[in-house]
């Protein structure tokens, strides 16, 4: 009965000239428009905020236009446009979103005053959200190459930071954060990439050899894989916990061990509880890398006379990478989220404005240090997504 | 020349080859064929050393296989497996290129090569050397497959179920361009298959091996004459040996002074073929040509079905 009642649906929504995304991202675009405040004004960066809604925020022609594209945007998802057509409504949508955040907070900042802080409202957050998930999916109808895929990464990157650092969006509340911090903003993303990056290298060097090791020895794998399966049920702040008193009693006793800068908070106990993170998904990737090697291939090259480090190093590696390269994805975008929670120990990176910001009950400085995060993680994600791609696009 | 002497491989309690002794001559066709599980693909690894035999010894020309490295012995012998194995990371002239890269050839001598082996398997050097594995079909890779052992001039050739992965029609072909090439390049093979009609056709001498053991070592046509026992009759099949037999002569064989016939056959036929025809046809006798037109002989109905009774 239900079924029926579903197929129905289903049919009668498939004759209509409907996408049902697009149903969805409508009602949700409308919903944030009408029901949500577009922008919160407040006197500074603590006390409750005003929440406006789009035609308070901005003077009415430019509330108007800008509902108006809104609106185009919108159709574009209801209707069964094709992809480009899509994509570029929402590429739009999202580029006058901002605009008219920026412009409302140029216009609702009193002329030198840096104490009030304009921020885009929940529903501006809804709407970016929404046409987001019209960009991702219109591209997933895409399916654009590798290559096309990292160059429009890139060029939104470039967008981004060519319109930050121009000034446009220097009034708004985020902002505002990050022009306080700005010296300090650098340190800790670089700080960030370091963990993230140091610990994913560290963990490679250590998980290849290891995954060899398990190919080869089945009875090894059990072991190991059972032992690194362990350390990843640890909750990350558990384990940054648990290796601060070790570290800390290594610091003391061998002078050498503090001289080159290990101890029981910061850098030392975050890299280390990364680096275990980090071995599983790689030496598991690697293990099942090499057991999908053609046994044919292998037999052959024995057969032809390799020697086994020949064969490892020009047979059985060169077609385990995608899926050993799979793994170090996963591993350094788990690490870049995985860093934020590191500053709890002291270890910085842009976790340091999250955990300063919830102390503080200063919103707009979690963002500084949530935004740059998740972006650095989604970019991560596109970048190898792209070269495991092109690596298995050459022979399967 | 191949010399196989006791050679014994067990796994444990079982015995997978059992003092397995044979000779395979140079410059001949071997093909050592037996159900799954008879040893027969151990015994031909053992010779390449993939396999370490438990006792026993191999040599190769005069050469105990175990007095040097296995890399080194398994480099001046060709080894072509069933699936092709192909590299399919490796373009086709970097699949053929794997062994003269092992023994160090220089680039030149290595591209020579390649296109040399490219056209002796017809694979236009200029389209094929590029190509990747997947990009070929099923026959082009074996193809691929073979030329890849042949790369260093090996004087020894080891074919485990080379053919098994291709289609009858196919595999008829590769079986045929086999033969040729052995001929023209007189290199020693030593052929393994499940398939008797395959070594049938193109072993100069047959190896039936069960459960570890070889049973008899012959001619293909004293297999079906004089089986060692019942299981080598068995494999050989009994119903239509006469018809097998026939297969493995040829009309040239037969061919004697006689009047001109209307129906001429090619010198090449084998006897089974030819007899078929003559019943076809109706025919009583046939001319048999060779190849440039010139006439051998004749060949009767009578003369076959005497060459088949093994009365």
């Amino acid at each position: 009965m239900t079924e029926a009642v579903l197929r129905t649906g289903r049919a009668s929504l498939d004759r209509l000239p409907i996408d049902a995304l697009g149903v969805l991202l409508a009602v949700f675009g409308c919903g944030a428009l009408a029901a949500l405040p577009f922008m919160v004004a407040k006197a500074n960066r603590i006390v409750p905020g005003r929440p406006l809604g789009l035609f308070e925020a901005l003077p009415v022609p430019v509330a108007l236009a800008c509902a108006g594209v809104l609106a185009c945007a919108g159709l574009v998802a209801l209707s069964r446009a094709g992809a480009r057509w899509r994509l570029g409504a929402a590429l739009l949508g999202i580029v006058v979103v901002a605009l008219a955040a920026a412009s409302a907070a140029d216009a609702l900042t009193p002329p030198g005053n840096r104490v009030v802080r304009i921020a885009p409202g929940a529903g501006c957050w809804v709407l970016l959200a929404a046409l987001g998930l019209l960009a991702v999916d219109a591209l997933t109808r895409l399916r654009p190459r590798p290559l096309v895929r990292v160059l429009l990464l890139a060029m939104a990157l470039a967008i981004a930071i060519s319109a930050l650092a121009h000034g446009t969006f220097d009034h708004l509340s985020i902002m505002r954060e990050y022009q306080v911090n700005s010296a300090r903003f650098g340190r800790e993303l670089r700080q960030h990439l370091w963990l993230a990056l140091g610990s994913l290298a560290a963990a490679v060097v250590v998980a290849l050899p290891l995954g060899v090791l398990c190919h080869r020895l089945p009875r090894l794998r059990g072991a190991i894989l059972g032992a690194l399966n362990s350390v990843q049920t640890i909750p990350a702040i558990a384990l940054f916990g648990l290796l601060m008193a070790p570290l800390g009693a290594l610091a003391a006793a061998v002078p050498l061990a503090a001289a080159i800068g290990i101890r029981g908070i910061g850098t030392a106990p975050a890299l280390l509880a990364l680096f275990l993170y980090s071995l599983l998904p790689v030496v598991a990737n690697t293990v099942v890398g090499l057991e999908r090697v053609a046994p044919a291939a292998v037999d052959a090259a024995h057969g032809m006379g390799m020697t086994r480090w020949q064969v490892l190093r020009g047979v059985e590696f060169p077609l385990a990478l995608p899926v050993i390269v799979t793994g170090i994805r996963i591993v350094l975008v788990q690490n870049i989220g995985l860093v934020a929670v590191a500053a709890l120990i002291g270890a910085g990176g842009l976790g340091a404005f999250i955990f300063q910001g919830i102390g503080q009950t200063a919103i707009d400085l979690v963002l500084l240090g949530a935004i740059p995060t998740v972006v650095l993680a989604m970019s991560a994600a596109v970048l190898l997504d792209a070269l495991v791609e092109s690596m298995q696009r050459v022979p399967a | 020349m191949i010399r196989i002497e006791e050679l014994t491989r067990r796994y444990g309690d079982s015995t997978v080859v059992d003092h397995v002794s044979m000779q395979v001559e140079r410059g001949t066709i071997t093909v050592v064929v037996g159900t799954s599980g008879s040893g027969k693909s151990t015994l031909l690894r053992m010779i390449n050393r993939l396999v370490e035999p438990t006792s026993g010894r191999v040599s190769i020309d005069g050469r105990d296989t175990s007095t040097e490295s296995a890399a080194q012995l398994r480099r001046r012998i060709g080894y072509v497996i069933q699936g092709h194995g192909l590299f399919p990371h490796r373009s086709v002239a970097e699949n053929i290129a794997t062994v003269p890269r092992l023994l160090r050839w220089d680039e030149a001598r290595i591209a020579a090569r390649v296109a040399e082996l490219l056209r002796i398997f017809q694979l236009d050097p200029a389209a094929y050397a590029g190509k990747y594995p997947h990009q070929l079909s099923g026959g082009q890779q074996q193809r691929v497959g073979v030329a890849r052992a042949l790369a260093a001039s090996p004087a020894v050739l080891l074919m485990d179920e080379p053919f098994g992965a291709l289609d009858p029609i196919i595999r008829a072909k590769a079986q045929d361009d086999l033969l040729e090439l052995q001929r023209r390049l007189g290199t020693t093979i030593l052929l393994v298959t499940h398939d008797m009609d395959e070594a049938f056709r193109l072993g100069d001498r047959v190896a039936v091996m069960n459960q570890g053991r070889l049973l008899q070592y012959d001619r293909p046509a004293r297999l079906l004459t004089d089986p060692a026992d019942d299981f080598v009759a068995r494999m050989t099949g009994s119903a239509d040996r006469a018809l097998k037999l026939l297969a493995l002569r040829s009309a040239a064989e037969l061919a004697a002074p006689g009047p001109v016939e209307e129906l001429r056959l090619a010198s090449s036929a084998s006897l089974r073929d030819a007899l078929a025809e003559l019943v076809w046809r109706g025919a009583a006798a046939a001319t048999v040509v060779d190849a440039g037109g010139a006439v051998l002989g004749r060949i009767s109905v009578d003369a076959i079905l005497a060459a088949g009774c093994h009365a």
